[in-house]
């Protein structure tokens, strides 16, 4: 059995909703027999009637909605239609949801799932990466499954957790990626994984970057060089121990992200490791982002303007000289 | 209303005297309006009031110890100090906690609605406040369109108090009359003169039984004058006289205690016994919390999560 990563993310709904009554799915064009923009929930509305929800285009009230139900025992998945659009939200998800838990001592368990990341021609409202603005602010916790199993498991673990989760999925992901089945258990939250071994430099990257840094792995081989790929998995919590560990074997680090470059993850990660293993540096750290830009239309100006696997070997080149 | 009155005078004194940290927001003219939102609800019933609701809050229960800790950040209130002033509630006793973004609150009680019908519940309504100054926001419209579309058993008591905090009716929206909405949302909408106590409880009351009966969504107008600043840190200058000596503009407390005196409802005596009482009421109140203890940033363990497992700990570097 072949099995994509949008199929899990189906897969791993229609078993939240199989096997706990709180769990319903609140979005746009969800139900009926459309089943998502991009059919993340095909045919869940049949089998589970009154549980799968077309809403109104309204973010803000699709989260308010998913948060008041919360705090009533539900387990809400709510799906925004492209992760640009959860900019409507914010409000609900960082002011409401994210401060919940803190200020009444009772968390909100919502998990809202984000068609994330560019795709060719989808221009600046349809391409965003919102992961390091969601785990900028407090009461949060942010998924970036890079893998198949991962998106299954973790969104299972997601709707789990008595917390407000930011579930990023990638779109670039949905159809390409593909697994031979789907496994029981997943590697436990908040830890990373070593992606590949190596041991002369460490790229940390999550989501569709994880396979761009795999593919500029790969190519630096020929060159007698063996790369370390980490893959965070979760952004929020950072598992700063592993990156760490693995900086402590290679001596170099480079943090790929697809998100705009301005603070965010890739500074996250750059911080941690300069902060709290200077010495085991043996040259500066370095980055690569999509650029500061908004994410433009043409293909030719897209592939430009994010991380790929050429751009990430020639930037582990320059570090693998110092 | 009258302990609303009594409690709230004491905290704007003791906010004149630097007693209270932060802001005080009080709801001096609109307790006529805010007791009938509450007094209707019941146990198991959904309220998400906002910051001019002391009566509404206190008619459904909330004990005034409560409001007393969260102004004074005793560590045995709701709210712990973490948050304060009218920024509290008890969401598993069905009080909402507001958060300062106006209209957000709509569509989380909209959300319990729904889910006490997912469970079977009966008979149960929600409440939520607005003014005309959050009904202009997106999360308003949103919340109250997605209220119509679920169907769910919901009154939004909306009272126009003329300023949103200096900004008068004019600069707010141009509509003829904001009850006009109701019909564009898919509610049912009525309007009440808020300085009248018996209409408020009548037109409210009415709205309550109607969501109860499954009518769909209620949208009550109510119109006063805001008889404080918006918070009291605002010395409302900005009121012109003209609008002062508009029929809104009476004091809904005066205007009851009138009507109980012209119609002979209770004596002197027992309307100044009512003022004592209150009064050691809210003395009790104070008194109790000022005896907490407060909290100590050493002492909080700074967890915005409940997992503790998955507190992100980031490290401030140097040892290295």
């Amino acid at each position: 059995m072949s099995i994509t990563y949008l199929e899990a993310i189906r897969e791993a709904q229609a078993k939240l909703l199989r096997d706990d009554k709180r769990v319903f799915i609140y979005g746009q064009d969800v139900g009926g027999n459309f089943g998502g923009a991009f059919k993340a929930t095909k045919g869940l509305a049949k089998e589970f009637p009154g549980r799968v929800l077309n809403t109104p285009i309204s973010e803000d009230a699709m989260v308010g909605t998913a948060i008041g139900a919360a705090l009533e025992g539900m387990r809400p998945i709510v799906e925004m239609q492209f992760a640009d659009f959860s900019s409507i939200a914010l409000n609900q998800i960082l002011n409401n949801a994210g401060t919940h838990y803190w200020r009444t001592n009772i968390p909100v368990p919502i998990t809202v799932r984000l068609p994330s990341g560019g795709t060719k021609g989808s221009g600046p409202f349809h391409s965003q990466s919102m992961e390091s603005l969601y785990a900028h602010y407090p009461g949060l916790i942010v998924m970036t499954p890079a893998t198949v199993e991962d998106a299954y498991t973790m969104l299972i673990d997601a709707v789990a957790i008595d917390d407000p989760v930011v579930y990023c999925e990638h779109k670039y992901l949905y159809y390409h990626l593909k697994a031979d089945g789907l496994p029981a258990d997943g590697t436990p939250v908040g830890k990373a994984r070593i992606a590949r071994k190596g041991r002369d430099l460490t790229i940390v990257s999550y989501s569709a970057m994880l396979h761009e840094s795999l593919s500029a792995a790969e190519e630096i081989v020929k060159e007698g060089f063996e790369i370390e790929v980490v893959d965070l998995r979760t952004v929020k919590p950072l598992d700063t121990a592993t990156v760490l560990a693995s900086v402590a074997r290679t001596g170099r680090l480079l943090a790929v992200g697809e998100s705009f470059p301005w603070g965010g993850v890739t500074a996250e990660v750059i911080a941690r490791v300069s902060t709290e293993g200077f010495h085991l540096l043996d040259a500066a750290p370095a980055r690569v982002n999509a650029k500061d830009t908004p994410i433009p239309y043409h293909p030719n100006l897209w592939s430009t303007h994010r991380p790929s696997s050429k751009v990430i070997a020639a930037k582990a080149r320059q570090l693998l000289r110092e | 209303m009258l302990l609303t009155r009594t409690f709230e005078e004491k905290l704007a004194s003791m906010y004149r005297g630097g007693r209270i940290t932060g802001g005080v927001y009080i709801g001096k003219g609109q307790e006529a309006v805010s007791v009938a939102c509450g007094i209707f609800l019941q146990k198991g019933d959904i309220f998400a009031p906002l910051i001019r609701d002391q009566a509404g809050r206190s008619a459904f229960g909330e004990p005034l110890v409560d409001v007393a800790r969260t102004y004074l950040g005793s560590r045995a209130g709701p709210m712990r100090g973490r948050d304060g002033n009218i920024h509290r509630g008890k969401p598993r006793d069905g009080q909402l906690a507001m958060i300062s973004h106006l209209g957000a609150m709509v569509s989380v009680v909209v959300g319990s609605l729904m889910a006490k019908r997912g469970r079977g519940e009966r008979n149960f309504i929600g409440l939520t406040t607005i003014g005309e100054g959050g009904m202009q926001t997106g999360a308003t419209h949103e919340g109250m369109n997605i209220a119509a579309v679920e169907h769910v058993p919901l009154v939004v008591v909306a009272t126009n108090n003329h300023y949103a905090y200096s900004t008068p009716n004019d600069r707010e929206f141009a509509c003829a009359n904001l009850v006009d909405r109701a019909r564009g949302y898919g509610f049912e909408g009525y309007e009440l003169d808020g300085t009248d106590l018996a209409q408020c409880l009548d037109v409210i009351g009415s709205a309550v039984k109607r969501a109860r009966a499954g009518r769909p969504p209620q949208l009550v107008v109510a119109s006063i004058l805001r008889l404080a600043g918006h918070g009291e840190h605002d010395d409302f200058s900005y009121v012109t006289d003209d609008i002062r000596k508009e029929p809104f503009a009476i004091d809904c407390l005066k205007r009851t205690e009138a009507f109980i005196k012209e119609r002979e409802l209770a004596e002197p005596e027992t309307l100044q016994r009512w003022r004592e009482e209150a009064a050691a009421e809210v003395e009790n109140a104070f008194s109790a919390a000022q005896s907490e203890p407060v909290p100590s940033g050493n002492e909080e363990d700074w967890s915005a999560i409940s997992r503790r497992d998955l507190v992100d700990e980031i490290g401030e570097g140097g040892s290295s």
